[in-house]
């Protein structure tokens, strides 16, 4: 217990950069899953295939490929980050897809009649997605998308291999600083559940808030 | 797979609109491409030099090689996770309190922790309390204890989904608990379970790429050495991206199917679950009703 209680600020640490990971990779992959799911259903047929190829190749791949592919293999292309910013980018690029088709079969699952009804007063299509499609869309797969923000949560510990120093390398750290592991992991692991459990209780409660039942 | 939902007949205006933004799209998706091509050969990186060694067997053999172990570790893991996963269902479905707690606390604690903790754990920390053990086993090891929770939840989901009248039925036949559990329940909801299991079997093949980390020599680790020997790592981590995209594709085609046969076939197709992203994305189709699958939350 003295091996948690004594870094403390260790895991403290690692906590608010698995936690700054997270959201800010979230944030982003948000906006750029709805951008995706809305070009998927779009009547273009150029952004449906982009979009789709996107999905189906990042979706397929080990985010640890996408990652070494970033951090080693785009320097030879002259695109150098720091692999914090590299850690965010592939985390955005990954969890994008998953956010993507979640909120495409929200969109399915928005009733026919909400479409043809705004046809009819003479949308066209972004001002029908953006105003009709979209905002119903989005309420009814909250708690998916919660689902994607813990997954998320945890595969920023992926970081790690790339030397962030977030909440996965304080306990490795700690770990081999105190040569005492079983402690040093079980701080870890409370730590991610610290994380993880509220963050579900906080997904429910919006779910409630703003959620349609269908 | 699913045509856009506003596959409407269009009018003029709307096919002109449409024709106007592919002509745009169209020509910025092919100038992005031209940039990136230019990009590419203005550092070398389609120099034939750079991509020969992989028109040469010894390579390619040396890579597939690689994804023979991935496979093996996935289907060992799988193997294991169905087992421990099977366990813990039963548990957490138990009559017996402690049960159904020892149950529920292995399935929270292991899905809320992030399986690398788990590789790192098994493979840096058990040799320091004289557990001697191989990056094989330390990965399987860690794929096994935290697929298990996963499919723990899937499998007690899958048990849940079925009528009630089903056990009650068995009960009325005079049977016992574990008669109705292995000779009605457990059939019948197997059989739900199968997409399931082969949509979670794509996520662990994912999942092993994290042997890489550990020193493991398997798919991304080979294509890592690879690029290190032949000093082209882009070339390498493409041609290993392009495996896993193809057997992961493949993979996911079959779930998919599976899983589309399955609703048809029990109108209602409850039971939708896959990785915690996948699970996601799953539980937001089948409109009509929620699919009851188990929340990817700690809740």
């Amino acid at each position: 217990m003295d091996v948690i209680t004594g870094n403390l600020d260790v895991y403290l640490q690692g906590m608010r950069r698995t936690a700054e990971l997270s959201l800010s990779s979230f944030a982003m992959a948000l906006v750029l899953g709805i951008l995706v799911a809305a070009m998927r259903v779009s009547p273009v047929p150029p952004l449906r295939w982009a979009a789709a190829t996107y999905v189906e190749l990042v979706r397929n791949t080990p985010l640890l490929v996408l990652m070494f592919l970033f951090v080693f293999g785009f320097p030879s292309l002259g695109f150098t980050y720091s692999f914090y910013t590299s850690a965010i980018v592939v985390l955005t690029a990954y969890t994008g897809t998953f956010v993507a088709e979640t909120v495409r079969s929200g969109i399915n699952a928005v009733a026919k009649g909400q479409v043809e009804a705004a046809r009819s007063i003479g949308l066209t299509f972004p001002g029908l997605l953006r105003i009709v499609v979209m905002p119903q869309a989005l309420r009814t797969v909250v708690a998916p998308l919660g689902g994607i923000f813990i997954a998320l949560l945890k595969n920023s510990s992926l970081a790690v291999v790339i030397a962030v120093p977030e909440l996965t390398a304080a306990a490795d750290r700690v770990g081999t600083a105190s040569a005492r592991f079983i402690p040093a992991y079980l701080g870890a692991a409370a730590a991610y559940l610290m994380l993880t459990i509220p963050s579900g209780v906080a997904v429910g409660w919006l779910e409630r808030k703003v959620a349609i039942k269908r | 797979m699913t045509a856009p939902f506003v596959a409407d007949v269009l009018g003029p205006r709307g096919r002109r609109l449409t024709l106007i933004a592919s002509v745009i799209s169209g020509v910025l998706i092919v100038a992005a491409l031209v940039v990136a091509y230019n990009r590419l050969s203005a550092r070398g990186q389609l120099d034939a030099s750079r991509w020969d060694p992989f028109t040469q067997w010894p390579v390619w053999r040396f890579l597939l090689l690689g994804l023979v172990t991935t496979v093996r570790v996935a289907m060992i893991a799988m193997a294991g996770a169905i087992l421990v996963g099977a366990l813990m269902a039963l548990a957490r479905l138990s009559r017996t309190r402690p049960l159904r707690w020892a149950g529920a606390a292995y399935v929270e604690f292991f899905r809320g922790v992030p399986l690398v903790l788990l590789v790192f754990f098994s493979y840096l920390g058990l040799p320091r309390y004289g557990v001697e053990i191989s990056a094989f086993s330390a990965l399987t090891l860690a794929l096994i204890i935290y697929n298990g929770a996963v499919l723990g939840e899937i499998f007690r989901a899958g048990i849940l989904s079925l009528d009630r009248g089903q056990s009650e039925a068995a009960y009325s036949l005079g049977m016992t608990y574990w008669q109705s559990m292995l000779l009605v329940i457990i059939p019948q909801a197997a059989r739900r379970m199968v997409p399931a299991i082969v949509s979670q079997l794509v996520t662990l093949l994912k999942d092993t790429s994290l042997g890489a980390a550990i020193g493991f020599e398997e798919l991304l680790r080979r294509a890592r050495i690879t690029g290190e020997f032949f000093i082209n790592p882009l070339q390498a981590l493409v041609v290993a991206a392009a495996i896993y995209v193809v057997v992961n594709f493949t993979l996911s085609r079959v779930a998919r199917r599976l899983e589309l046969r399955q609703r048809r076939r029990y109108q209602a197709g409850k039971i939708a679950v896959a990785g915690i992203e996948d699970l996601a994305v799953l539980q937001a189709q089948g409109p009509a009703e929620p699919v009851e699958a188990p929340r990817a939350v700690s809740a």
